[in-house]
């Protein structure tokens, strides 16, 4: 048993982290503030190697395990959630489904340019009324000849609208069967595609410098290339999406508990109340250690899933778990980080504030934390 | 024109350094090793060099004297942009050994270009440069915060007290650089990190050369005091503690 990373893997890790220090942190709170998404920022993302990690090079990828990608994730996320959604979310939900169940000639018109960081792509999954049921979709294709046509809208799609997003993948009904069951099929569909629209939504409480995007679909004509895998494998390339998923969502939380839990730290040594530093009541001092003990379970937790994936064994459970217990993890740190900064950590001027707004998602996206349980529950055979 | 740049593996910078219980050797048990910042700044200039001078700048090298635990550092070297190393493989004891180990590891291998940090980070000796360039008997150039190629001629800009000035030189020369050589240095990229594993690292034998210093003991500097907040409106107060309690003025 060996769980010491290897001198690739810390080096990867200081990369990124030397990286998001630099190139992010001091944009943070102003791209949170504007709700402004940057392709500037991705394109450095892209420049550094951090997306299409784990794809191999002759798709323009770094040829990386799933271990390296998740530390990649975890150091963006621990200076800004909204840059580790649109990391996350492209690698991913992004790239994935291509990869995974693209055609060779769909890896090869696609991959190597979402790779760059010049490209993005989104997964269009949720709608308006199929969030936790992904299966209650109502977007629908019907072919017609050499094309499909889909009628319908997706909802809350990460990398969806931006200029520099060239396309979606789709899941639509492609027939309903005589007992009612529905045959689910995933499509590409580019940007400027007659009859496909992409809104930008704003108001957003977290990841406001991520874009999140609604997408519309009105007798949108997509040639039968375009289909993603078989008709009727749709929900399966979805669903297995979201299982690799997980484990960069966990990363996120994992990310976003670690800056919280060192923004506390600092400031819990550098605030004096009483004539001592805050860090010196024992009440504060017993929080970071609980802090800081939680960190380490989730880290070693989600690595060990890490592990599974990349050494081809199931990880369907383990990334369930991860993924439920890293993000609960960073909401548990992110309350106590603000607690420890006082009314100081309600103000927009300590990166606290972000973090805790922003770590509010990761108990929702890709799964709520009940779709978790509910994952689990079932591994367990219940 | 081949370039070599000489790297030290330094404490990180914010290692909270802890000494032995004599006092005559620091604890390296919990320390993350790096690359000497000023190091990383020549390394980072000669890949800019390298990188605009259309060819006529064949490779960029990297040495260091030191055991295996340094290859972590010298990966990273490589992973930044160094085409390949060269590990003396001795524990570095004291600038007169190190360079008198680079100069016989490299004397045959005809280097255009020595760089070298003016000084390391952990031990602040200044001196490794200088006696590598008497070592291979070749022209220096200390306190080097710029440096261009123009044609056949380096220009170099050296700090002076109160300024700068701006010399010349010719191929072969060892510059010994200083802050502002390169603005900051370069974080590696995945690309890099992953060609890094298939570079040349070349491990040589140390020839035994002998230290001429050798440390007697440390002594850690004293802790800072507390610092004591005075009211703005109240100079009078600071003026007696300055005079009473600090005795400074």
């Amino acid at each position: 048993m060996n769980i010491e990373l290897t001198d690739d893997q810390k080096m990867i890790r200081q990369a990124v982290r030397d990286f998001a220090e630099r190139e992010i942190a001091p944009l943070a709170q102003q791209l949170d503030e504007k709700a402004e998404f940057s392709p500037e920022l991705t394109r450095k993302m892209g420049e550094l190697g951090l997306f299409g990690m784990y794809l191999p090079e002759k798709y323009g990828g770094q040829n990386m395990d799933t271990l390296a990608y998740i530390i990649a994730v975890e150091e963006i996320a621990r200076i800004d959630g909204s840059q580790a959604a649109t990391l996350a979310a492209h690698n991913s939900l992004g790239i994935g489904p291509i990869y995974y169940y693209g055609t060779e000639e769909q890896k090869q018109k696609y991959l190597p340019r979402l790779c760059t960081g010049e490209a993005l792509w989104g997964f269009g999954l949720t709608e308006p009324e199929a969030g936790s049921d992904s299966r209650g979709t109502k977007t629908n294709a019907i072919p017609d000849g050499d094309y499909w046509i889909i009628n319908g809208s997706k909802i809350f799609i990460t990398n969806g609208s931006a200029d520099i997003s060239i396309g979606s993948s789709v899941q639509t009904v492609t027939k309903t069967l005589d007992d009612g069951r529905k045959e689910y099929t995933t499509f590409i569909v580019e940007k400027g595609t007659p009859g496909f629209k992409r809104v930008t939504m704003h108001g957003k409480m977290m990841w406001r410098a991520s874009d999140t995007a609604e997408l519309y679909f009105d007798d949108c004509r997509i040639p039968k290339e375009n289909l993603l895998g078989k008709v009727g494998e749709g929900s399966k390339i979805m669903l297995s999406t979201l299982d690799n998923g997980r484990l960069s969502i966990a990363a996120m939380g994992l990310g976003a508990a670690q800056g919280a839990f060192e923004l506390a730290m600092k400031y819990a040594q550098e605030r004096r109340q009483f004539g001592k530093p805050i860090s010196k009541f024992q009440i504060n001092a017993f929080k970071l250690a609980d802090m800081a003990t939680k960190i380490e379970h989730a880290r070693w937790f989600l690595y060990r899933a890490c592990w599974l994936k990349d050494n081809q064994q199931p990880f369907g459970k383990e990334g369930a778990m991860a993924k439920l217990y890293c993000s609960e993890v960073a909401r548990e740190v992110a309350d106590e980080a603000v607690q420890i900064h006082g009314g100081y950590g309600l103000m927009k001027d300590y990166p606290i504030e972000r973090i805790y707004r922003d770590q509010r998602l990761l108990q929702i996206g890709e799964g709520t934390s009940e779709i978790q349980r509910l994952v689990i529950s079932r591994h367990l055979g219940l | 024109m081949k370039i070599l740049v000489c790297i030290s593996n330094v404490p990180d910078t914010t290692t909270r350094i802890k000494l032995s219980g004599d006092q005559n050797a620091i604890d390296l048990s919990s320390v993350q090793w790096i690359i000497n910042p000023w190091d990383e700044l020549a390394l980072t200039r000669a890949l800019e060099l390298k990188e605009a001078s259309g060819g006529s700048i064949s490779s960029v090298s990297i040495i260091h004297v030191g055991n295996a635990g340094s290859d972590a550092t010298l990966r990273k070297a490589l992973a930044i942009g160094a085409d390949d190393a060269i590990r003396v493989d001795a524990a570095p004891t004291d600038a007169y050994a190190v360079a008198h180990e680079i100069a016989e590891a490299i004397k045959d291998k005809n280097y255009d270009m020595i760089l070298c940090g003016i000084e390391s980070s952990d031990y602040n000796g200044s001196a490794m440069g200088g006696m590598l360039a008497e070592f291979l008997n070749m022209e220096s150039v200390s306190s080097v915060s710029k440096l261009e190629i123009e044609g056949d001629e380096l220009k170099l800009n050296r700090e002076i007290a109160g300024g700068f000035e701006v010399v010349s030189a010719t191929a072969p020369v060892v510059v010994i650089v200083q802050k502002g050589i390169a603005l900051e240095p370069r974080i590696p990229s995945m690309r890099g990190i992953m060609m890094a594993r298939k570079k040349p690292l070349e491990v040589v034998a140390a020839t035994g050369a002998e230290a001429l210093t050798e440390f007697v003991h440390y002594t850690p500097p004293q802790p800072k005091a507390a610092c004591k907040m005075i009211d703005a409106d109240n100079p009078a107060e600071l003026v007696n503690l300055l005079h009473n309690e600090a005795k400074i003025i």
